[in-house]
């Protein structure tokens, strides 16, 4: 410091021009600026729009007009109407997320661990169904599902399923459509964790006594926790609010509060209800995010 | 359980692993006594690590044994060996902290109060107060003794160092090679030390092994292995030798009589390996002398002549290379200890040596003289 004083008393470091500086300044903002006004067009005037429509008077219609009347009691209006729509939806979402959890994890460890030269190959086999639309393959499942289906008729033969059992328009269709919809965004990020994972580190868990069991436990699960974060969010949320698989997979006793929301805007053309559906629904799933990041350590993930 | 076993020493039987065509380790017999520091080293590919590997559990062999005392260890999952390891890597576990990582044997194994014995680890490998910061916020040396921490605390009979220096600049790892030996001195463990540092390997074990192409050429003290090596390969990778191929004619009154490039030299019988057939003729650079002319060689010392062909200064020494006049090149170094006067590049020398520092090599027929690769030594200098 000391020597450093006298060499800089004696030449002052030029000064940046204000301008320029300026600017420099600016660039990030600027950087900003197209995302930050495509979020404000297409996100923020519809959710302002979406709320204010919430609150709307519910007695109002298309052709008579909606009147702003501040109608808070929508809110638990259709919360009475409609919480079975809800506790299934999350039920279903997380079921669906048990499924693919047991499904997923050995998916992605064998891949990321043990496939060798066969990775890729791999990767793109649980990717490949994307290529094609989310509807065309529920649909599918829809005919593989179906009641003279060759799986429906193999289950009845080996009495897995009674004479006049079925597969198609039961929550077990429900869920096994939306755990296989949702698949590859469980096990895309839990696929990147466990590729970080170092085999070195189980080895030295396997050469300090721990069996291949606690080896799991203590050293792969941990370090692969901020993929499995990042994976569950993204499997539960868009399941949870999915309306698709129980619309061609269920019937109306299986629908979830996807289908709801998608009656009350465009069947029933109840603007409020839709509006307060979908406003609980997202409270719903931030609350349920926000607790899960608190237990599972945000850090890891944000 | 690592206490119940019957102590003893550590033996490989006939041990072999192959991976498909290659074999790394072929038929290794050897016997690590209880308590030694026992160094493997040999270059990359030799093996060294698979051995290693095998005895921690982490690799089958194909065929042979590993035992320790009386007990076959052979097919023990490396869970339930009393054997740890100190990786290369280091392998900590990044996400815990540093006393978990320390602590992780010992909680393994269902041990509850891990505190005291995990403080005093940490103090033995001069750690205090790091217990609670991650592996990442370590140096190097400091990740280094931690992997050492974590092995150590477990009591094993056997711990396993898989060149654990490696990644640690020069300073740090002569600190870390006292450090070792103290620490090993300390606890009294075997240890299995695996590097390709001949200096390392030398400073630390009691027992060096060096082993080429998963066979052990030679085993030994370190300084036996030094001054009398069983084989070309030895010769040169522990130091630097100049091996002079000569027949050896046979041996009478203690010495084996030997021609090399039409001189006649003799070796005492005692540092022969052979008496007939082909053979190096073996003096390490340091055991040479460079003198102006033939009459400075004492009586009793032999020589050969040449045209000193380069002079590198080294500090300690200033290394020499001595062109004879069959073409190969010598090293000679010369210790700066003020005695000697320099000797111009150019000119001519003698190099001589007392026979008793020489040591006879048998030497495939097919094989010429071989000097070690010396720092700027001239393209085409060797053999």
């Amino acid at each position: 410091m000391t020597l450093l004083a006298p060499t800089r008393a004696g030449h002052p470091p030029p000064a940046p021009p204000a301008a320029r500086s300026g600017r420099r300044r600016l660039l990030p903002y600027l950087l900003l600026l197209p995302g930050a006004a495509w979020l404000l067009i297409f996100f923020g005037v519809p959710l302002v729009q979406l709320a204010s429509a919430s609150l709307y008077d519910p007695s109002g219609s298309l052709s008579t007009g909606y009147a702003m009347t501040w109608a808070v009691g929508n809110y638990p209006d259709v919360l009475q109407a409609y919480w079975p729509q809800f506790l299934r939806s999350f039920g279903y979402a997380g079921l669906a997320l048990v499924l693919a959890l047991l499904l997923g994890y050995p998916l992605a460890y064998a891949i990321a661990q043990k496939a060798g030269r066969w990775k890729n190959l791999l990767l793109v086999c649980v990717v490949a169904p994307m290529f094609t639309s989310f509807l065309v393959r529920t649909l599918a499942w829809k005919t593989i599902l179906s009641d003279n289906g060759a799986l429906v008729g193999l289950l009845r033969d080996v009495h897995l399923l009674a004479p006049d059992g079925r597969l198609l328009a039961t929550p077990f269709a429900v869920v096994l459509g939306l755990t296989y919809n949702f698949l590859p965004f469980l096990v895309l990020p839990l696929y990147a964790s466990l590729e970080r994972l170092d085999p070195r580190l189980l080895e030295a868990a396997t050469d300090l006594y721990a069996s291949p069991v606690q080896a799991f436990r203590r050293v792969t699960l941990p370090l692969s926790m901020p993929g499995l974060v990042a994976g569950t969010l993204l499997f539960f949320i868009p399941a949870s609010g999915d309306y698709i698989n129980a619309e061609l997979l269920g019937t109306p006793n299986e629908y979830m509060i996807g289908n709801v929301i998608d009656s009350a805007f465009l069947v029933r053309l109840d603007y409020p209800q839709g509006a307060a559906l979908s406003f609980l629904l997202m409270a719903a799933i931030l609350a349920v995010v926000f607790g899960y990041l608190r237990r599972a350590g945000t850090e890891e993930v944000l | 359980m690592a206490r119940e076993t019957p102590a003893g020493d550590l033996r490989l039987a006939n041990l072999t692993r192959r991976f498909g065509v290659f074999t790394a380790v072929d038929d290794l017999s050897l016997t690590i006594e209880q308590g030694s520091f026992f160094a493997l080293l040999g270059a990359s590919g030799c093996g060294k690590t698979t051995t290693l590997r095998m005895i921690g559990g982490l690799e089958e062999p194909t065929s042979g044994q590993v035992l320790l005392g009386d007990r076959d260890i052979t097919r023990l999952r490396p869970y339930k060996r009393p054997v740890n390891t100190v990786f290369q890597s280091y392998a900590l576990f990044p996400h815990l902290t540093i006393f978990e990582n320390v602590a992780f044997g010992l909680r393994r194994r269902g041990i509850r109060s891990v505190d005291d014995e995990v403080t005093r680890m940490l103090s033995l490998v001069q750690l205090d107060g790091y217990g609670d910061r991650r592996p990442a916020q370590l140096s190097g040396g400091q990740q280094q003794r931690v992997a050492l921490a974590r092995a150590l605390i477990n009591r094993p009979q056997v711990l396993l160092l898989d060149e654990p220096l490696g990644a640690l600049d020069l300073k740090l790892r002569r600190q870390m090679q006292i450090e070792l030996k103290r620490i090993q001195t300390e606890v009294g463990i075997t240890f299995v030390h695996v590097t390709h540092d001949q200096e390392e390997a030398m400073t630390m074990a009691d027992t060096v092994a060096v082993m080429n192409a998963g066979r052990i050429e030679q085993l030994g003290p370190p300084a036996d292995l030094y001054e009398f090596p069983a084989t070309a390969f030895v010769a040169n990778f522990l130091g630097q030798s100049n091996l002079l191929a000569g027949e050896a004619t046979g041996a009478g009154g203690g010495d084996v009589a030997v021609t090399a490039h039409g001189t006649r030299f003799s070796v005492p019988a005692g540092r022969s390996r052979a008496d007939h057939g082909p053979v190096h003729l073996g003096v390490r650079p340091e055991k040479l002398i460079l003198v102006g002319s033939a009459d400075q060689v004492p009586a009793g010392h032999q020589h050969v002549t040449g045209v000193v062909t380069d002079a590198s200064y080294v500090g300690v020494s200033t290394q020499y290379l001595l062109r004879t006049g069959w073409g190969t090149e010598l090293s000679v170094f010369a210790a700066n200890s003020g005695t000697s006067t320099p000797v111009a590049v150019g000119s001519e020398a003698v190099a001589y040596w007392d026979p008793r520092h020489a040591f006879l090599l048998p030497r495939d027929a097919a094989d010429t003289d071989r000097t070690s690769p010396v720092l700027d030594e001239p393209v085409g200098a060797s053999s």
